[in-house]
């Protein structure tokens, strides 16, 4: 899993029948001091996160986990708002 | 399976409902000579381990979720042991 900032939203009118009623967002990875690193890229929102905020997500299969009931062709997915982080190198 | 140094934790209220209970750490993997390698990634602790330790992380979906011990959770990293040493014989 990953840090990451929402930094968009992304409307898709025309998609998989899976896809349907899913939220994609817009993601920057960050690096535990906050830095941006590597290219944004969408995620699947399964917590009610926001633009702006601080989250989680995992990359994978796993990431069409919170939608069990359909197996929603997704490879990422935000699974956590975070409210804060401690780092100690 | 990485081995990789912790170096802090994460704390999320709001999270996806299979996490409950779950204790997220960051974790830097690291190469043979102890260097890092990469970027620091998020891990799910299942063996309780602690900042500055040296551990073992599965990356994969399957056997990270069965740390946490629920099938199905949305996890692809987990820590899955605490290293005492490592022997590397023979040169890099």
């Amino acid at each position: 899993m990953n840090l990451a900032r929402v930094i968009g939203d992304v409307v898709v009118t025309r998609k998989d029948e899976n896809l349907h009623g899913l939220t994609l967002l817009i993601v920057q990875p960050l690096t535990p001091e906050r830095e941006p690193y590597g290219k944004p890229l969408v995620a699947v929102d399964s917590v009610g996160a926001g633009v702006g905020e601080e989250v989680f997500f995992v990359r994978g299969k796993e990431a069409s986990f919170p939608f069990h009931t359909v197996e929603a062709p997704v490879d990422a997915g935000i699974v956590g708002i975070v409210d804060e982080w401690y780092v100690e190198r | 399976m990485q081995i990789a140094r912790v170096i802090g934790n994460v704390v999320s209220t709001q999270k996806h409902r299979k996490f409950e209970g779950a204790k997220l750490m960051l974790v830097q993997p690291l190469n043979a000579d102890d260097t890092p390698r990469g970027n620091a990634l998020l891990a799910v602790d299942g063996v309780g381990a602690g900042i500055h330790e040296k551990v073992l992380v599965v990356l994969e979906g399957r056997a990270a979720a069965e740390t946490v011990g629920r099938k199905g959770t949305p996890v692809d990293a987990a820590i899955v042991g605490i290293i005492d040493h490592v022997d590397i014989h023979g040169h890099l």
